[in-house]
C-alpha cells in the first residue's frame, strides 16, 4: 500500500449537491483522524424570523427553505399547525395533498437519479454531459421530471414553491376531468419508472454495509410519505409529538447545521430512501415491489451506493400511488376545513424526499408563532454520512488524493444531502443574560 | 467535452438561497439541453462536476441568493469582474429575499445571543441584494423565477438583443389569462395591483389573492391599494406582513420602512443597515 505518512484533503464545493459544503479529511499513516463535513452554506435564520409570524404562513414561509422539497415543508408545518390548534386533516383533502407530495417525490428523485447521482457510475461529471452520448436517457429522466412537476403543477399551482396549499387544505381543488391528463401522461410514466429501475439496477455498486439505526415513518398498509408514526429499526416508535425527546441535536463548529443522534443511544442513524425502503418495504405496492424484487433490493437495503435503485423503486411508487389517488378522487365540498388558532403546541412530520423533516410550532391565542423548530433529514444524516466516509475512505487510503476526493464525492451524493435544508438550523432557543 | 471558443460560456452561481431558481434553470429541460448546443455551461456546481479551463472570463453569469456573508460579499466582486453581462435571478438576488427579514430585526440579538455557539457562524449583519454589491445587467424577479421568463432573457442573450423583462402589473396576466378578478369578483384581498408581472398569474387562478412573490412592479401604487386591503377584511398587521416577505427589502423600500414594521421580533426596534 502507497500512502503518504500526513495526508489532508479537502474537497471544495461539492458538485452536484443541493447547497454548499465541502470534505475535510485528515489521515495519519494508516489511520483516519477525521472526516468532517463542513457546510459552509450560509444560515438564513427561518425560526427565528418566524416569529411573530401568523399561523397561516409557515407553510409559504418554509417552503422557500428548499427549493428542491418545498411540498415536504409545507407539509410538515401544515400538520404542527393542524395539530395544535386540533385540527386533522382527513378524506379527499388528504388524498390530494398526498398525490401533490407525490409529485415531489417524483421530481425530486427523478432529478437526483438522472442529473446528481447516475453520471457518477457511468464515469460522466454531469447530466449535461451524458446527455451528449446518451440523449435518450437523459430524456427518459427529464420526462420523469416533468410527470412529477405536472403534479407539482396541477395540484400546487406551480412545481417550484406551489401557492395552492395553505393550512386546513387547499385555496381550489380540481374537478376529477381536470386530472384525467395527469392520469395518462402518469401511466406513460410508469414504464419510464419501471426501465429506470432495471437501468439502475445494473450499475456497478462498491461494497459497503452501513450498521446505522434506521429511522423512519411508518403508516401501516400504504408506505410512508405525507404522515405517519415514527419507527426505527432498533424498536423506538413515537409520535411527532414525542420527536424532541428522541433526536437530540447538537452544534458542532465546522457547520451551520446540527448534528443529531438518537436518545439513549451512543451510535449513529440514518434517516431517507434507505431507512424507509427497509422499514417500510412490505408496503410497496405492487408494481414497485414486483420491481424491487427484480432489481434484488430484498426486505432491506444497507448499501448507500444502492440508494439509487430503492429511489427508483420510490418513484415507481409515487407513481402508482398518483394514479390509485387520481383514480379515486372525489372533490370535496370545500376545499379547506377552518383551523382557528388556539394557544397550543403542534408537532408535525413527513416523509421529505430526503428523510424525515420535523416541525414545531408553538402559538399564542392570536394565532402568532411563539417558537418555531425545524429538524430536517440532512442535518440528522450529517454524522452517519461522516462515519460512513471514515469507513468508506479507510479502505481506500491507497487511492491518490485526486482518487479518493471524487470517490468520496460521490459517497456524499449517495445521501442526496441538501444542504440548502440542512443549513438553516442551529438552535434558535433565545438565551437572554 | 472540447469548448467552442466561439460559443459564448454560460456560469451560475449560488449564494444565500433555496435553490428553487438554480431548479428552474434545470426544468428548463429540453431547453436546456438545446441550449447546452448553444452555450457552454463553464460552471454549474449543482448540475456538472466539469469546469472548463479558466475561472473565467464568462459570457453571462446567472447569479442566485443574496450576499449574506463576507466571504459571498468578497466572492460576487469577482464574479462581476468575471463577468461580461451578470443576471441576477430571484427574489434572493434582486432583493434580498426572506431571509432580508433580518435587516429588520435586532441581528446583535441573532448574532451574539440567539445561537449557541455564535462564534461558529460568519453571516454579515444584513441580507442584501447583489445590486447593492456590484453592478448588475438583468434582474429576473420571483419566488421562484419563472422559467419562460429565464428562456426568454437567455434567448435575447443568445441572440444578441436585450431582454424584455416586464415592468407591468399581475393584473395585466389576470385579463390575459382571463382569470376574474379575486378581489372584484370574490372579495379576496390581493397583491396583484402592485406585484411585477411574470408568474403567470398563478394565485389569481387558483382561487387565491397575490402574495407579491415576484416583488414590485414599476411605480406601483402600493398607497392605494392598502385602503382596499383594509375594505376587503384584511387586519392592518396582516397588510404589513404580507408586504414584508419573500421581497421585504424592496416593499420596505418603497414605502420609507414601514413596510417592514410588523417583522421586527420586538416594535421599535431596527437594526441600522437597511436591505434596500
Amino acid at each position: 500500500m502507497t500512502h503518504k505518512r500526513e495526508r489532508t484533503l479537502v474537497t471544495a464545493g461539492i458538485a452536484r449537491v443541493e447547497g454548499e459544503g465541502s470534505l475535510y479529511l485528515r489521515v495519519s499513516g494508516d489511520q483516519v483522524d477525521e472526516v468532517r463535513l463542513d457546510i459552509y452554506e450560509p444560515p438564513r435564520f427561518f425560526e427565528a424570523f418566524l416569529r411573530g409570524r401568523s399561523y397561516r404562513e409557515p407553510p409559504d414561509i418554509t417552503a422557500r427553505i428548499c427549493g428542491i422539497c418545498p411540498v415536504a415543508y409545507q407539509t410538515s408545518a401544515a400538520l404542527a399547525i393542524e395539530a395544535a390548534c386540533g385540527v386533522r386533516i382527513d378524506g379527499p383533502i388528504a388524498d390530494l395533498r398526498r398525490l401533490l407530495y407525490c409529485g415531489e417525490w417524483i421530481a425530486s428523485h427523478a432529478l437526483h437519479i438522472y442529473f446528481l447521482h447516475a453520471p457518477d457510475f457511468l464515469g460522466y461529471p454531469g447530466a449535461i454531459e451524458l446527455a451528449r452520448d446518451q440523449r435518450a436517457i437523459v430524456e427518459r429522466g427529464l420526462k420523469l421530471r416533468r410527470a412529477g412537476n405536472a403534479i407539482m403543477e396541477t395540484i400546487g399551482g406551480r412545481a417550484v414553491h406551489p401557492v395552492n396549499f395553505q393550512v386546513g387544505g387547499f385555496y381550489s381543488v380540481p374537478a376529477r376531468a381536470d386530472l384525467s391528463g395527469l392520469a395518462d401522461q402518469l401511466r406513460a410514466a410508469l414504464d419510464e419508472a419501471l426501465e429506470t429501475v432495471t437501468w439502475v439496477a445494473g450499475f456497478d455498486f462498491p461494497e459497503l454495509t452501513v450498521e446505522h439505526e434506521m429511522l423512519a415513518l411508518s403508516q401501516p398498509g400504504s408506505y410512508p410519505i405525507e404522515s405517519g408514526s415514527v419507527v426505527s429499526s432498533g424498536g423506538r416508535e413515537f409520535a411527532a409529538a414525542e420527536f424532541e425527546r428522541n433526536v437530540i441535536e447538537m452544534q458542532v463548529p465546522h457547520s451551520t447545521a446540527l448534528h443529531a443522534r438518537l436518545a439513549g443511544s451512543e451510535g449513529t442513524y440514518l434517516t431517507g430512501p434507505l431507512a424507509r425502503y427497509t422499514l417500510n418495504s412490505r408496503w410497496l405496492p405492487p408494481a414497485a415491489a414486483a420491481a424491487a424484487a427484480a432489481a434484488g433490493l430484498g426486505d432491506s437495503c444497507r448499501n448507500p451506493f444502492r440508494s439509487i435503485v430503492v429511489r427508483a423503486v420510490e418513484v415507481v411508487c409515487a407513481i402508482e400511488e398518483a394514479i390509485r389517488i387520481i383514480e379515486a378522487y372525489r372533490p370535496p365540498s370545500r376545499p379547506s376545513v377552518e383551523v382557528a388558532a388556539q394557544a397550543a403546541t403542534g408537532h408535525g412530520v413527513s416523509e421529505a424526499p430526503r428523510g424525515v423533516l420535523y416541525h414545531r410550532y408553538e402559538l399564542d391565542s392570536a394565532g402568532s408563532v411563539v417558537s418555531a423548530r425545524i429538524i430536517p433529514p440532512t442535518s440528522q444524516n450529517q454524522a452517519a454520512i461522516e462515519r460512513d466516509l471514515r469507513q468508506f475512505v479507510q479502505a481506500r487510503l491507497e487511492l491518490t488524493d485526486e482518487q479518493l476526493a471524487g470517490q468520496c464525492e460521490q459517497a456524499i451524493r449517495n445521501y442526496d444531502p441538501c444542504i440548502s435544508c440542512a443549513t438553516h438550523f442551529l438552535d434558535l432557543q433565545v438565551d437572554r443574560t | 467535452m472540447p469548448a467552442d471558443s466561439a460559443r459564448p460560456r454560460l456560469a451560475v452561481w449560488k449564494l444565500a438561497s433555496c435553490d428553487g431558481c438554480q431548479l428552474t434553470v434545470l426544468d428548463c429541460q429540453d431547453e436546456l439541453l438545446a441550449l447546452a448546443g448553444e452555450m457552454d455551461i463553464a460552471h454549474f456546481t449543482e448540475a456538472t462536476s466539469a469546469e472548463l479551463p479558466g475561472p473565467g472570463p464568462f459570457d453571462v453569469s446567472l447569479v442566485e441568493g443574496s450576499v449574506s456573508t463576507p466571504a459571498d460579499a468578497a466572492r460576487i466582486k469577482q464574479i462581476r469582474a468575471d463577468s461580461r453581462t451578470l443576471v441576477t435571478i430571484g427574489a434572493c438576488a434582486t432583493a434580498g429575499g426572506i431571509q432580508a427579514l433580518r435587516n429588520f430585526g435586532d441581528v446583535a440579538e441573532f448574532a451574539s445571543t440567539v445561537y449557541a455557539r455564535p462564534d461558529y457562524i460568519a453571516a454579515l449583519a444584513t441580507s442584501t441584494p447583489v445590486s447593492s454589491h456590484v453592478p448588475v445587467d438583468f434582474e429576473l424577479p420571483g419566488c421562484p423565477i419563472d422559467k419562460h421568463e429565464l428562456i426568454g432573457l437567455l434567448s435575447a442573450l443568445l441572440a444578441g438583443r436585450e431582454p424584455r423583462i416586464p415592468g407591468h402589473s399581475v393584473c395585466e396576466q389576470c385579463k390575459l389569462r382571463g382569470t376574474a378578478c379575486v378581489m372584484v369578483a370574490r372579495g379576496t384581498p390581493c397583491l396583484g395591483p402592485v406585484t411585477q408581472a411574470g408568474c403567470g398569474a398563478i394565485c389569481p387562478a387558483f382561487g387565491r389573492g397575490c402574495y407579491g412573490c415576484f416583488g414590485p412592479m414599476t411605480a406601483p401604487n402600493v398607497g392605494a391599494l392598502v385602503p382596499w386591503l383594509g375594505r376587503l377584511g384584511m387586519p392592518d398587521s396582516d397588510i404589513r406582513r404580507v408586504f414584508a416577505t419573500f421581497n421585504v427589502a424592496a416593499f420596505d423600500r418603497l414605502a420609507g420602512g414601514s413596510a417592514a414594521a410588523a417583522a421586527r421580533p420586538e416594535p421599535g426596534r431596527r437594526h441600522p443597515g437597511s436591505g434596500a
